[in-house]
């Protein structure tokens, strides 16, 4: 058998180093993303599920384009989806940011980290911020209402069991898919905060590398991607 | 070699900073981040949970034996759930059923199993000096503790623990007026459990990345232990699937407390307080909680299949027959424990053609489990079998093993599920093949690393004891349930006097529990034997078994960092058992070759004259003489 014969010394895999030339930290968090991955699906399929099922009541599935039509300071404007469009494209800025903190950490470049991991912190924030806002807007609702109740009583806005816009399922999934998403992009933004502290006081200049740009810049992007799939979800289809 | 050959990485630096501070009691015992240590607490809060979780079954097998007597005795425990004529409160018995489910499966036999031995051989064998982050292992123990802690106090308040049954079920899960264990008791159950998915995740991704990341030099992926390959399947496992579980949790904590519906469907407003729950499914909720719950199966059963490939290489002198073979079973069985989780479910409604495409995934693990089998059996075939405690634990597993795996070829087909799902059959099948079966692996690895985690031995008279009395009291209690089941008799009642057909039942079920009894004494055995042998044990030599694998070659003391100076370097498989030429019946995997030729061959004659190793009296056997030539013809032919 060939289990005792000397290895082949090619191989990555032989023991004494890493098999793909990472740190355990970074290994770690791809490990966790991917079990990250599998939090999130769990709720999208619940999503799909619920909406499935919808399909056979008197109640449709309301259309994302006539529930997301807000804008701040535009008022009684139809805008579908331009706000949350708005929000995509801080999210993903707030991820090119990060790209170019990380390149700059490569090249150790203390001052220009800063300023990306400062320029990504501002993108994260503004993301929640507008969240806040969204979240708001959907649940004070429109000004005509519409009545799902049995009894006829005019609901306003949505809750976790009433919706002015469709099923109450709708509502619900709204708020804990992008509530647990809008929960990571706060780690993050913490997390950032954290990194962003510790290059200001040259604690990665210490230690010879910025690796833990790297680790914080894939937690962010990860979360940029969920946000992908939970826009498609929510607001597109 | 420097240290930083080994790890790669910063964390080396960690390292040296531990060798030289002082450890205080709080750092050594407490919030320790040594390895050997945090396995040690996983191991004791396991079994402090395995006795409760013992208790509890032994109080409602009284309830099932003896239904109309008085059990009034029960009250200085029970109290109130006791009631004044003596009869205990149906309702507590489906909380007793559940947690006593919950506390098996996910604190014994996760926590307890996985997270001993995991912490414990993974850094050893592998031949790193601690965890890949000591810190994230501290912190998995604790979520773990405070999990236990969680679900210990749901005991004690006045609408009684969680009572859905372990795989709380909506609608009764999500309605906290449905009953009283849905009240308090299922919300303490779910953060109890959200904790402990925590403490899951944080010690699989441990395990994941120390194996694959801090391997020693020469440790390539085919030179490992099984014991590891199995740990690291299952951390994998469980990494991808208890995430399953917690968003599973969560959106169950929101149908409970904050009015959603996406498990309920036609509920009306008065037991929900105004609205009318419509639109969820609570059969979503099946399929969340089975993507988690089948791969718990494996997450439970392949660390005892890892240990006992270990302890019967070691204690049969032999080679693992094909290991290879094993490392593609765990791999396949791992792989297919994803997708067979509508077997849990067949008679939910589900497609018939969906059902068939279930059938025939449940029934292809068959093919790796019986891989396994007959690769223990042939390991054991002729060798020097040493019947050490371990041993006969872990042999008492191979048994369960073919006994439970039979009886899931049953149940895995989705006609005969109709008339089997929720019998004693199905109670006696997943006992036998997950929960007795794994649960004589963890005792097998307790007594066989025992001297690794203590520094001392256990007594082998008493694990002999402890091994006949269990294994006699286990199939005592669950090989009659398969009668009870194929008769149609239904699990989680909470007595069989209503119907005069099940009176034929009464004598069994009164010999279900004495035997079940019996089962518990002989634990206390075990556990007298355990924590006296940590004190009075007797002192172990450094390598007591004659052990291949890179633990052993480990100093006797603990330390935080496993060895001094360099870590051992490895040469060879971890199954150089009985080499022919070899001046001792094994060969440590950190002795370089010396080209003597002998370089192990599973298939190469054993030689008699191969010194066996004979400590402490241990009984030596060799399978008899005419059975051996038996096999010999069988396979020729």
């Amino acid at each position: 058998m060939s289990e005792s014969v000397a290895l082949n010394p090619n191989s990555a895999w032989n023991g004494g180093k890493s098999p793909f030339g990472v740190s355990y930290g970074k290994l770690m968090m791809w490990v966790f993303l991917l079990s990250d991955a599998f939090t999130f699906s769990s709720l999208l399929v619940t999503y799909g599920c619920n909406r499935y099922l919808s399909g056979g009541s008197e109640i449709k599935w309301p259309h994302p384009d006539k529930v997301f039509n807000h804008f701040p300071f535009l008022h009684g404007m139809d805008l579908p989806l331009v706000f949350v469009s708005m929000m995509t494209f801080i999210l993903i800025f707030s991820s090119v940011t990060m790209v170019l903190a990380v390149e700059a950490g490569a090249r150790k470049h203390r001052n220009d980290v800063a300023f990306y991991m400062f320029l990504t912190i501002i993108g994260g924030i503004a993301f929640l911020s507008c969240q806040a806002w969204e979240w708001s807007q959907f649940i004070t609702g429109s000004h005509e209402g519409s009545s799902f109740l049995v009894d006829g009583q005019k609901i306003h806005g949505a809750n976790l069991f009433l919706n002015e816009y469709g099923p109450a399922a709708f509502a619900g999934l709204f708020f804990i898919v992008t509530g647990f998403h809008g929960f990571h992009v706060l780690s993050g933004v913490v997390l950032n905060v954290i990194i962003y502290v510790n290059v200001i006081k040259g604690t990665y200049d210490k230690r010879g590398h910025y690796e833990m740009i790297e680790k914080v810049g894939l937690y962010w992007h990860f979360v940029d991607l969920v946000w992908v799939f939970v826009f498609t979800f929510f607001y597109l289809i | 070699m420097s240290q930083e050959a080994h790890t790669n990485n910063g964390h080396a630096d960690a390292h040296e900073e531990h060798h030289h501070h002082e450890e205080t009691f709080i750092s050594k015992y407490v919030f320790s981040m040594d390895h050997k240590m945090i396995s040690k607490q996983f191991l004791v809060t396991g079994i402090i949970m395995g006795v409760l979780g013992m208790i509890l079954s032994m109080i409602f097998r009284v309830q099932l034996a003896w239904p109309n007597t008085d059990m009034s005795f029960l009250k200085p425990i029970l109290g109130g759930w006791i009631s004044d004529t003596g009869k205990m409160d149906p309702s507590f018995y489906m909380s007793l059923v559940t947690l006593h489910g919950t506390i098996m499966v996910f604190f014994v036999l996760t926590a307890g199993l996985s997270g001993t031995f995991s912490n414990l051989l993974i850094p050893l064998q592998v031949g790193a000096r601690d965890m890949a982050s000591p810190f994230l292992n501290m912190l998995s123990y604790w979520f773990f503790f405070m999990s236990s802690v969680v679900l210990f106090i749901s005991l004690f308040i006045s609408s009684g623990p969680a009572a859905a049954g372990w795989t709380i079920y909506p609608p009764l899960s999500a309605l906290p007026k449905a009953m009283p264990g849905s009240g308090l008791g299922m919300t303490l159950w779910l953060v109890s459990m959200i904790l402990f998915v925590g403490s899951a995740l944080m010690g699989g991704m441990n395990y994941i990345v120390t194996v694959l990341n801090m391997r020693t030099k020469g440790m390539s992926m085919t030179r490992l232990p099984l014991t590891i390959w199995a740990f690291f399947l299952t951390a994998v496992l469980g990494l991808l699937s208890f995430p399953v579980l917690l968003g599973g949790c969560l959106l169950l904590l929101f149908d409970r407390s904050f009015g959603t519906m996406f498990y309920l469907s036609d509920i009306p407003a008065e037991l929900t307080g105004g609205i009318e729950r419509v639109g969820g499914s609570p059969i979503l909720f099946q399929h969340l909680f089975w993507f988690l719950g089948h791969p718990e199966v494996y997450i439970i059963l392949l660390p005892a299949l890892g240990l006992t490939s270990e302890i019967i290489a070691t204690n049969s002198r032999k080679p693992i027959f094909g290991y290879r073979a094993m490392i593609m079973s765990l791999l396949a069985i791992a792989f297919l424990s994803f997708i067979v989780w509508g077997h849990h479910m067949f008679i939910t409604g589900m497609n018939p053609f969906l059902g068939s495409v279930f059938v025939l995934a449940t029934l292809i693990i068959a093919v790796p489990s019986a891989i396994k089998v007959f690769n223990y059996l042939a390991t054991l075939w002729r060798g020097n079998i040493r019947l050490t405690p371990a041993m006969m634990f872990a042999i008492g597993l191979v048994s369960f093993f073919i006994s439970g795996g039979l009886t899931g070829l049953y149940l895995g087909n989705a006609a005969l599920d109709i008339n089997l799902h929720d019998t004693y059959f199905v109670v006696a099948h997943f006992h036998i093949v997950m929960g007795t079966a794994a649960i004589f692996g963890m005792i097998a690895g307790i007594y066989h690393w025992f001297p690794k985690m203590y520094r001392r031995r256990m007594n082998d008279k008493l694990g002999s004891l402890h091994f006949w009395l269990t294994i006699i009291s286990a199939y005592g209690v669950f090989f009659p349930m398969h009668f009870m089941g194929l008769a149609g008799v239904p699990r989680r009642y909470y007595s069989f006097t209503l119907m005069n057909e099940w009176h034929v039942w009464d004598n069994l079920n009164i010999f279900i529990t004495c035997a079940g009894l019996l089962g518990a004494i002989a634990q206390v055995v075990f556990l007298y034997n355990f924590f006296n042998s940590i004190r009075n044990g007797r002192k172990t030599e450094q390598n007591p078994w004659g052990s291949t694998t890179l633990e052993w070659t480990a100093p006797i003391e603990h330390f935080h960092g496993n060895w001094y100076g360099e870590i051992p370097t490895v040469y060879r498989w971890p199954y150089d058992y009985s080499v022919p030429g070899a001046s001792q019946d094994f060969i440590p995997q950190d002795v370089p070759h010396d080209g003597e030729g002998e370089a192990a061959s599973p298939h190469s004659p054993i030689s008699s004259e191969s010194k066996t190793l004979d400590k402490g009296g241990i009984l030596h056997f060799t399978m008899p003489k005419f059975l051996s030539k038996l096999f010999g013809t069988l396979t020729r032919a």
